[in-house]
């Protein structure tokens, strides 16, 4: 599909990498002067602006961590301030304290522009209707890829999460031509129409798809083809980064990263040395063109690998590949991040249960299943079965209402489940994606 | 005079899953332990198993000791005539005294029928029981 942006999109890679050089240098000078989080880091890491003498030197800057933003809450390691700012967007504060991520006028700008290229390399644009299903709000998803499809001329259905009948509906009556969803919304949505008497293959215009917010693999991809008769392609990006920012193009053969925009390196999880190309580690970030909230060396905490070479489609920018897990526990379920931590704090909360858990994920139908099996406490054991029932569903409550997740607890015997010196291994995933 | 009647049930929580009754039985058949009555009472993924036993208290340290979670509940047990209404009769008297019978379950042994209740008011339900001429086990039958 035709470049939405030629000149970058397939600008050769030296001139690529000589620009992402340029724009480092900018960014490293401009934090060190004016951002006192980065200046303190570079100095802890004695590095000086003058030591990046080639974009391989990025290598000498500082890592950047999720708990870097967690503390910095919630503007402190802004750099614009806040009446430059346009947005606020802020993640759900799974593991604790949420984070905000702020946007200049120009970083909308941008992050339009990533998904527009991304858009257009999939063949989406005027004349395209898409229905946006991912939630609206403080999330990222829904906004994001509003701003992408509208910049390429789509006409944008702003649905968000939930009320699948009527998505169904309207993605008839309105011709949509494509989706913006979880893969697993996506597949549930293929069973509802289906309980409609609804074909999404047949009785509808729908041709892609644009699938992301939790981890899917190739055969889920070939069963949503298959199944409902279009193009599934993977969009990546977390909030940090601004949100989904980054697909793939009509090939299937990676994500494009715009390295204009980002700048990406592979590293090793356990010694933060940089990767070679191919090789699996962890995806790490450069934010070259943020202006409120820039990130260097962000450790993302996904394990991926660079694919080398330029793409069929005649892009040059570096793809990477789809995500094959977390360094850390993280879960998630229903495109929402579950740590198993917060499970134990919330369980530590609860004396009618022992701190000991075991979290079983399972997929129902197309929907994620959530199982949490806890053992019941000395004191709070009766003989009555309502009072214990009682205990379960008030656990169910407590971990729903600070997971957003729905839970099923299931109680079981003191001692019955598994315990583990060293490193525990909570969580049982039947999952297969 | 109303405590010699009220008789200890041990409670074991339990899985719903199989091996698990066979586990509690083996290790009570071990300790030299006789069950004159039980029930199971199941829920949600699990169940709840009660037994009248005749060491109660070497029961309760048995089971515990291999890892249930083991309490006592007070109960009562009333001999039934074992022929048509002699669940009614019992019934009735509770009933009309306005005492409720949160589960019961019965047997019928070598002396009759009796009927296990656990009840919300105890000792009120044994003076009913036993001034509308009825007859109570003793709680020293278990020891």
């Amino acid at each position: 599909m035709a470049p939405w942006n030629p000149r970058m999109e397939e600008m050769p890679p030296e001139e690529l990498r000589r620009l992402q050089f340029k724009l480092v240098k900018s960014l490293v000078y401009r934090l060190y002067s004016f951002n006192d989080f980065y200046r303190r880091r570079m100095k802890e890491q004695e590095v000086h602006p003058d030591d990046i003498r080639t974009l391989e030197d990025v290598a000498k800057l500082p890592f950047m961590y999720k708990a870097d933003l967690r503390d910095g809450y919630p503007d402190r390691i802004f750099s614009a301030e806040q009446n430059e700012l346009v947005r606020y967007h802020v993640s759900s504060g799974t593991t604790g304290k949420p984070t905000v991520v702020g946007y200049t006028e120009r970083d909308i700008e941008n992050w339009s522009e990533s998904l527009a290229r991304g858009f257009s390399s999939c063949g989406l644009g005027r004349g395209d209707v898409i229905q946006v299903s991912y939630g609206y709000g403080l999330f990222t998803g829904g906004l994001g890829a509003h701003y992408g499809a509208e910049r390429v001329g789509a006409t944008v259905l702003p649905t968000s999460v939930g009320n699948t009948e009527r998505q169904i509906e309207l993605m008839q009556d309105l011709h949509v031509t494509a989706i913006a969803c979880t893969p697993s919304y996506l597949l549930h949505m293929g069973e509802v129409a289906e309980k409609m008497g609804v074909s999404i293959r047949n009785d509808t215009d729908l041709r892609m798809g644009f699938l992301g917010a939790e981890p899917w693999s190739e055969q889920m991809r070939t069963r949503i083809e298959d199944w409902l008769g279009i193009r599934a392609y993977d969009i990546y990006g977390t909030s940090e980064l601004s949100g989904p920012m980054f697909t793939e193009c009509t090939e299937q053969q990676g994500i494009h990263v715009w390295g204009d925009l980002a700048l990406v390196e592979i590293v090793d999880p356990a010694t933060g040395e940089v990767l070679e190309a191919g090789e699996q580690g962890e995806l790490t970030i450069t934010m070259l063109q943020k202006e409120a909230l820039p990130m260097i060396r962000y450790r993302i905490g996904d394990l991926t690998a660079v694919e080398e070479g330029a793409c069929a489609c005649g892009r040059t920018h570096p793809r990477i590949g789809r995500i094959r897990g977390r360094v850390d526990d993280m879960l998630i379920i229903r495109g929402i991040n579950v740590f198993p931590s917060q499970v134990e704090h919330v369980l530590l909360e609860i004396p009618q249960v022992g701190r000991h858990f075991q979290i079983v994920v399972d997929r129902k139908g197309a929907l994620d299943s959530m199982l949490v099996r806890v053992e019941v406490s000395e004191e709070a054991f009766s003989d009555k079965i309502t009072e214990l029932m009682v205990i379960k569903r008030a656990v169910e409550h407590r971990l729903r209402s600070s997971l957003n997740v729905s839970v099923d607890v299931e109680l079981v015997e003191p001692g019955s489940l598994p315990r583990f010196e060293g490193k525990s291994k909570k969580v049982v995933d039947r999952r297969s994606l | 005079m109303e405590k010699s009647y009220i008789v200890k049930q041990i409670s074991i929580f339990s899985e719903n899953r199989p091996g698990r009754l066979a586990a509690v039985a083996c290790a009570l058949r071990d300790a030299g332990i006789n069950i004159f009555a039980f029930s199971i009472a199941e829920a949600d993924g699990f169940g709840v198993v009660r037994a009248l036993v005749d060491r109660p208290d070497d029961a309760h340290r048995t089971l515990t000791d291999l890892g249930f979670r083991v309490s006592f509940t007070d109960v009562i047990g009333v001999k039934m005539r074992d022929e048509p209404g002699g669940l009614s009769d019992i019934a009735s008297i509770l009933g009309d005294a306005g005492i409720n019978i949160e589960y019961a379950y019965a047997y019928s042994g070598k002396d009759g029928a009796v009927l296990i209740l656990r009840v919300d008011q105890v000792e009120d339900a044994i003076r009913q029981i036993l001034g509308r001429g009825g007859e109570l086990l003793k709680a020293s039958l278990s020891r």
